[in-house]
């Protein structure tokens, strides 16, 4: 029996489920801001297994009111995957060699809870 | 990188680095070929004929006011390590394409890997690029375009959560009609 494949049209019932859930704020500044370090070095490390696991912990949350941009390569090869979490107003904090199951704690307690993980966490760069 | 969607993951960054708006990625599978190529299309800045040099052998010169990359290089490696090979077209002002094949039954060929994955990051991270990613494996193809999809969701981000997860879903769905599944 041939299975019904997944097709475009499908896109207006998600259209409809996301405008519920959509924030109509355009007002970057007062999101929360995650950058992947995508370079070679990032991606050859793990980064795009580190962003998926973000973009799933974000959809599973509802959460609305997060970025997730990306980086290059910082020069910190051997660190990476290298997050940053951006929270408005407050400094930028660089996680280091992060996985998935890092990446969906940073979502918790940082994104979520504003609680940093300080043991992941490289100072001031 | 362990495999091949990474590398595809990779070269579409470095098109983006280089200002593309439309990335056109194809994959082909012919079995009576016993090939397997990848092509990375951009509308990007390209490079001149000694950029080009440089990208594919970084050692070709000591010059370090500029980085070059180890993506290309590790990506021809990959191609001849498994019979195959790279070449890159471009012209200033008018775009890339990186080609690589390989032996589709060559014993060190790489998997492919994730392809969802590489795509939903791509668009999650790029939401403003136009994709076309198609994929042919003999007489089968599909094709994802996001500015199609762009068109049916109007006001809703092409990387909205929902959205991603759809993208994901529907890739892997349609390679595994591909790969078998029905006939």
């Amino acid at each position: 029996m041939m299975a019904v494949i997944k097709s475009i049209e499908e896109l207006e019932k998600i259209r409809e489920q996301a405008r519920e859930l959509i924030n109509l704020r355009k007002d970057n500044e007062n999101k929360t801001r995650i950058v992947v370090g995508m370079g070679t070095c990032g991606i050859s490390a793990g980064a795009r297994e580190v962003l998926t696991a973000i973009l799933d912990e974000i959809k599973k949350r509802n959460l609305t009111n997060v970025i997730v941009t990306e980086t290059g390569c910082i020069g910190m090869c051997r660190f990476e995957p290298l997050v940053d979490v951006i929270k408005p107003d407050q400094p930028k904090v660089t996680y280091v060699n992060v996985d998935p199951e890092k990446a969906r704690q940073i979502v918790a307690k940082h994104v979520v809870n504003n609680q940093v993980i300080d043991e992941w966490v490289i100072p001031n760069i | 990188m362990k495999e091949l969607s990474l590398h595809v993951l990779d070269i579409v960054e470095n098109s983006l680095r280089a200002g593309a708006t439309e990335v056109e990625i194809k994959i082909v599978e012919d079995s009576e070929e016993d090939l397997l190529s990848i092509e990375v299309k951009d509308n990007g800045s390209g490079m001149d004929e000694e950029t080009v040099k440089k990208v594919i052998d970084p050692f070709f010169t000591t010059r370090t006011e500029r980085k070059v990359g180890l993506g290309i290089p590790l990506l021809s490696q990959a191609a001849k390590a498994a019979g195959g090979g790279l070449t890159i077209e471009s012209i200033p002002g008018h775009g890339t394409t990186v080609r690589a094949w390989f032996q589709k039954s060559h014993i060190d060929l790489q998997p492919l890997g994730d392809m969802a994955k590489t795509m939903s990051a791509l668009v999650a991270l790029h939401p403003e690029v136009d994709f076309v990613y198609t994929h042919v494996k003999d007489d089968r193809e599909f094709s994802l375009n996001t500015k199609d999809m762009k068109a049916r969701l109007q006001e809703i981000p092409v990387n909205h959560p929902l959205v991603i997860d759809w993208i994901s879903k529907f890739i892997k769905e349609n390679l595994d009609n591909l790969n078998g599944g029905a006939e």
